[in-house]
């Protein structure tokens, strides 16, 4: 283990290293994959078939990661740890563990939203398959996610990444005996692989071109000039983003997030929240001095593609029917926010909004999945009415909803006033005016689906009522952090976040409003509140949760967004179609006829020359060599052995007349 | 001193015993041979003590060593005869062949 603080530091001399806290860090990251190793083999033994430990386990990174934010918060912490385990060549392969503002509040999203869930999850998951499996999955989950924002190289971001891709799949086909689930599963998986691919090869290039892995040495050559990196920078920025693309769900790779609602509603909250989509826009913050260095042209596409997801996200969400869809599109939509902010360098307001989002979306989602345990569908037109049935989710469901829809003082207020703001200083006017109807957007899909859920007349035929407190404390804990997340940065008034998230060994660059931008709030406040007076008017007053969809149905813009863009069409007709057939065959014309003749060649070839060298070189050669010796052998013995007849007096004579011989020698010599 | 006529007696001594070890067919025979060559070899060490007057008396001392290896050697050697004249009931040299190829 080395740790690495030299020159390249030199900016970050004025923050702790973090003493034993920093150095002890790897266990939050080590944990989950022990716990997990202990519920595979000992979990169906446990009274709660392994929930506790893993419950356990989170709730220890829960405090480790409290106790680190509360070092950060009070000194400032930026320490980085790496274990060499190999090299290729003067590329050392190294793992570690960095501890910089950035991590940590990573390390508290997970930590928080994944105490809670797997509270939520041991209620929720109760006599469904499989159970110690899920929590097995759901750790990993965890630990990968852990890894991914723990990692000090580029190398083991990498690992993380991939990990985080393969429990997804896990726990999204968690129901995998239908099929609809499963192929969701495979869609999430190879969705993600195909943005991999950018990513993989973007990593390989800022290696090379780098001579090092480790992401704040490639950040100090990237803000400090190096040619190099320059070169490459372009192209290799461009295909990290399609990696965060394809994590982060940002258009047109986000078809598989809607999907992976296949997958039990807590792995849904853990993913939306913390441990997956965040992902790509947390490697954009890590890299974001890349960004804003070398490769500063890319932020234009970063910019074009976060606007371009929430706008499409958002109008998504407005047509379903399925709740947890609605969500999934929302989330979208907000990561969409976040990949805009960091695309107009404001890397605040951006982490600021996956912070925020990250408690609000995971509340609205346990609470959709309380509303689905007790109604038993995932289908709005089947809900309704569960206001009074279930005051408990629909009070912490509303707090999400309000947060959300940005108004104050809630979390979601914050964070999208920051984000509007840094457009509106940057000058990009028609991006601000595209993220304010998206914001509008959002306020009207979030009442909507408020009204057709818990407002009206029961449309079901079950007997909902109120979850398990196991199931409503996470609700009622994680409404109160949707409240008061977004306090940690108010412009004017205490804007603490900026200063936890800028602790990072490469000094950040950016904008963030230090004061209200009255205007940009005013734009967000009126977006925010016309969308829920819309949607009321729409949903409640002129009509009620079945009629008010008829009123917007403006063809052919409906039948659009309700066929998602065509872009599932698209993606099967353009791509997975021309691969089955044209590409597949082909491959396979090409295996078994030029592939496979070869092989089938040489191997005849083969066998030929053996036949060949068998019978001349080994059976006339070596086996007759080796045989004529041993006959040799035996037959000199059968001679030799004559002298031993047994008989005493012979070999006496015989002795004596070899003495008689010797002593006559000596005696003639001397 | 003459020692020429003790040597010559425990040459002719020794070349008996030889004499005796070749052709006599009988194991006692020839086990009385050897002892007769070893009385030969002992006559030699003494006469040579006496002669050359070692203090440390090294011939004696050699002749009482190999009288006492000579019993235990003949004692071993007629137990082994006896034991194969039991089994074969002969002492006849010819026959003890076990050992040949």
């Amino acid at each position: 283990m080395s740790t690495s603080l030299p020159a390249l530091f030199a900016e970050a001399k004025s923050f702790s290293d973090g003493g034993v806290l920093a150095q002890y860090a790897w266990l939050i990251v080590v944990l989950p994959f022990i716990a997990a190793l202990v519920i595979t083999f000992l979990g169906k033994r446990m009274p709660y078939g392994g929930a506790e430990i893993a419950v356990g386990s989170i709730f220890f990174i829960f405090i480790y990661s409290f106790a680190l934010l509360i070092l950060n918060i009070s000194k400032g912490v930026v320490n980085e740890f790496y274990v060499q385990i190999g090299s290729i060549g003067s590329l050392d392969l190294e793992f570690g563990w960095v501890v910089d503002g950035l991590s940590i509040m990573m390390f508290f999203v997970v930590g928080t939203v994944s105490l809670l869930v797997f509270i939520y999850a041991v209620e929720y998951m109760k006599g469904e398959t499989r159970y110690t499996f899920f929590f097995t999955s759901l750790t990993l989950f965890a630990g990968s996610m852990l890894v991914l924002v723990s990692s000090p190289t580029l190398l083991q971001l990498l690992v993380g990444w991939e990990l985080v891709g393969v429990c997804s799949y896990l726990l999204i086909g968690h129901y995998w005996e239908e099929k609809e689930n499963s192929s969701a599963a495979i869609k999430a998986f190879i969705t993600n692989k195909v943005a991999d691919v950018g990513l993989m090869i973007g990593i390989i290039m800022l290696a090379l071109s780098a001579g090092t892995f480790r992401i704040s040495d490639i950040l100090y050559k990237a803000t400090h000039g190096n040619e190099n990196l320059s070169k490459v920078a372009l192209v290799a920025g461009v295909l990290l983003f399609i990696g965060a693309m394809g994590k982060s769900a940002q258009f047109p790779l986000h078809v598989w997030l809607p999907d992976a609602m296949a997958g039990p509603t807590p792995v849904s909250a853990l993913m939306h929240a913390a441990t997956m989509v965040t992902a790509g826009v947390y490697l954009l913050a890590r890299m974001f001095p890349f960004y804003e260095g070398v490769a500063a042209p890319v932020k234009e596409l970063v910019l074009l593609v976060g606007v371009l997801t929430l706008f499409f996200g958002g109008c998504l969400a407005i047509v379903q029917d399925d709740l947890k869809k609605v969500l999934a599109y929302s989330t979208v939509s907000q990561l969409g926010y976040m990949v805009t902010a960091i695309g107009a360098g404001a890397y605040t307001a951006g982490l600021m909004h996956l912070w925020t989002h990250a408690f609000f979306k995971a509340l609205l989602f346990l609470g959709a999945g309380s509303v689905i345990h007790a109604v038993h569908t995932n289908n709005m037109s089947e809900m309704g009415g569960l206001k009074d049935l279930m005051p408990k989710t629909f009070r912490t469901f509303i707090i999400g909803t309000v947060a959300l829809a940005g108004l104050p003082p809630l979390a979601g207020f914050f964070s999208k006033d920051e984000i509007l703001a840094s457009l509106s200083h940057e000058g990009y006017t028609g991006y601000l005016t595209i993220a304010a109807v998206g914001a509008f957007i959002t306020a009207f899909y979030m009442t909507r689906a408020v009204v057709k859920t818990f407002f009206g007349e029961y449309r079901g035929n079950r007997d909902p009522h109120e979850s398990e407190q196991l199931m409503t404390i996470p609700l009622v804990a994680l409404s109160a952090l949707a409240v008061v997340s977004g306090w940690v940065n108010i412009p004017g008034v205490y804007t603490g976040f900026t200063s936890w998230v800028g602790t990072r060994g490469i000094s950040i660059n950016e904008y963030h409003p230090e004061s209200f931008d009255f205007a940009a709030m005013s734009l967000g406040l009126f977006a925010g509140v016309s969308g829920i007076v819309v949607a009321y008017l729409l949903y409640m007053k002129f009509g009620n949760a079945e009629t008010g969809d008829e009123k917007i149905k403006l063809q052919p813009i409906w039948k659009i967004l309700e066929n998602k863009y065509y872009l599932d069409d698209l993606y099967i007709k353009g791509v997975v179609n021309p691969i089955k057939t044209a590409v597949a065959k082909s491959v396979d014309r090409f295996n078994t006829q030029v592939l496979d003749r070869f092989v089938n060649t040489v191997g005849l070839a083969m066998a030929f020359i053996g036949k060949i060298v068998y019978s001349n070189f080994d059976q006339n050669g070596i086996d007759r060599l080796v045989n004529s010796v041993s006959v040799g052998t035996d037959n000199v013995g059968g001679q030799v052995k004559l002298i031993q007849s047994g008989r005493v007096q012979q070999y006496l004579t015989l002795f004596l007349s070899g003495v008689l011989l010797v002593s006559i020698i000596v005696f003639v010599l001397y | 001193m003459n020692i020429i006529p003790i040597l010559i007696t425990a040459a002719a001594l020794f070349s008996m015993g030889i004499y005796g070890i070749l052709v006599r067919r009988n194991a006692v025979m020839v086990l009385l041979s050897i002892e007769l060559m070893l009385n030969a070899v002992n006559i030699n060490f003494i006469l040579f003590d006496a002669f050359l007057k070692d203090v440390l008396l090294q011939g004696q001392m050699f002749s009482i060593f190999i009288i006492t290896v000579a019993a235990a050697e003949v004692g071993i050697g007629l137990a082994i005869v006896l034991m194969v004249f039991r089994n074969r009931q002969t002492a006849n040299l010819n026959d003890f062949d076990l050992l040949r190829w």
